[in-house]
């Protein structure tokens, strides 16, 4: 029992397994902080849920080397996105940009959001403005006041 | 004005019902990745031959209207459209190229001698660099390159009859009188 406390708290403290191997790093620790972050927001083509950070897809592997090798060779991170989007286009973006494609994407919340909260707010109103409740008639509060006398 | 109101959720529902409809269509295939590089001109490259072969360049694709196919002996979708390009460049009536990709040449070798050579010409992308600069993901991919040297379409996945018949075919024959 205690053997398998210690097996699940180890792999519970593991870090979460990156697919970056020692032989792709850059040398340099900032261009290679550089290249790690940018991975992180790249797509992997080919297993369409991990980023190429996690990857372990040979095409996953190649992007990762194209990527330090652009970096070493002094792009800048947007320069380098651009390789990478000019070849595979916005889908290799996690994030995808804001542009009149991906309006419906970023504003569809705020929308649906607005649309609700109008629509609550008429309804709300209306409520408030209607008729107020009738008083109960003479019949209704005698049976009332039996009820109550029952329950007691 | 109040009545047409209480359509409104009526309408919406609609609405979503009809996009999961076409969202579910069989045939779409939502893996499926849009080429960033359709009406761009081809990226260049230089590559070398299988042994005894003259290799591939784009300058020797330009003036003509073009098929280039990636593949790979490992690959099993590439043996299975492998029959239909046997006798492609006959019934297109233009070039197929072929792109090995990230395979070794005795490999290749070996698959093209077993199946036979479908192919115009050869190029060995043991990198697999030049099919990175034309957005492959996967192989087999198979792209329509027009006389100008821009990409015009892009197969993913292994080529079928219905796309040869319906695509393929008539594109070629559009772009060869273009």
């Amino acid at each position: 029992m205690k053997v398998l406390f210690a097996l699940l708290a180890f792999l519970l403290l593991a870090p979460a397994a990156r697919a970056v191997e020692p032989s792709e790093r850059l040398s340099d620790p900032t261009l290679e902080a550089r290249a790690r972050a940018l991975s992180e927001e790249l797509r992997c083509l080919v297993c369409q849920n991990e980023t190429i950070d996690e990857s372990s897809a040979p095409l996953a592997h190649d992007l990762r080397v194209l990527l330090r090798e652009r970096i070493a060779a002094g792009d800048t991170d947007a320069q380098a996105l651009k390789f990478l989007t000019d070849r595979y286009g916005d889908f290799v973006l996690l994030k995808p940009p804001v542009e009149p494609a991906t309006y419906l994407l970023w504003f569809g919340p705020i929308i649906v959001l607005l649309l609700a909260g109008s629509g609550a707010l008429v309804y709300l109103r209306h409520r408030k403005a209607g008729a107020p409740v009738a008083p109960l008639s003479a019949a209704e509060e005698k049976r009332i006041e039996r009820l109550l006398e029952e329950e007691s | 004005m109040r009545r047409l109101l209480f359509l409104l959720p009526v309408a919406l529902f609609v609405a979503v019902a009809v996009y999961f409809l076409l969202a579910l269509n069989p045939n779409r295939d939502p893996t499926l990745v849009p080429s960033a590089m359709i009406d761009k001109p081809a990226p260049a490259f230089q590559l070398a031959g299988l042994d005894g072969g003259q290799g591939l360049a784009l300058n020797a694709l330009k003036g003509q209207v073009a098929v280039v196919n990636f593949f790979a002996s490992w690959c099993e979708p590439c043996r299975d459209e492998h029959s239909l390009l046997m006798g492609l460049e006959k019934r297109i009536g233009v070039p197929v190229y072929g792109i090995a990709y990230k395979d070794k040449q005795p490999d290749t070798e070996h698959f093209l001698k077993q199946l036979g050579d479908p192919y115009h010409a050869i190029g060995v992308d043991e990198s697999g660099r030049t099919a990175i600069d034309f957005g492959v993901y996967g192989v087999p991919e198979t792209y329509v390159i027009d006389k100008e040297g821009r990409i015009r379409k892009r197969f993913v996945g292994p080529l079928n009859e219905r796309q040869v018949t319906q695509e393929l075919l008539p594109l070629v024959q559009q772009l060869q009188h273009s």
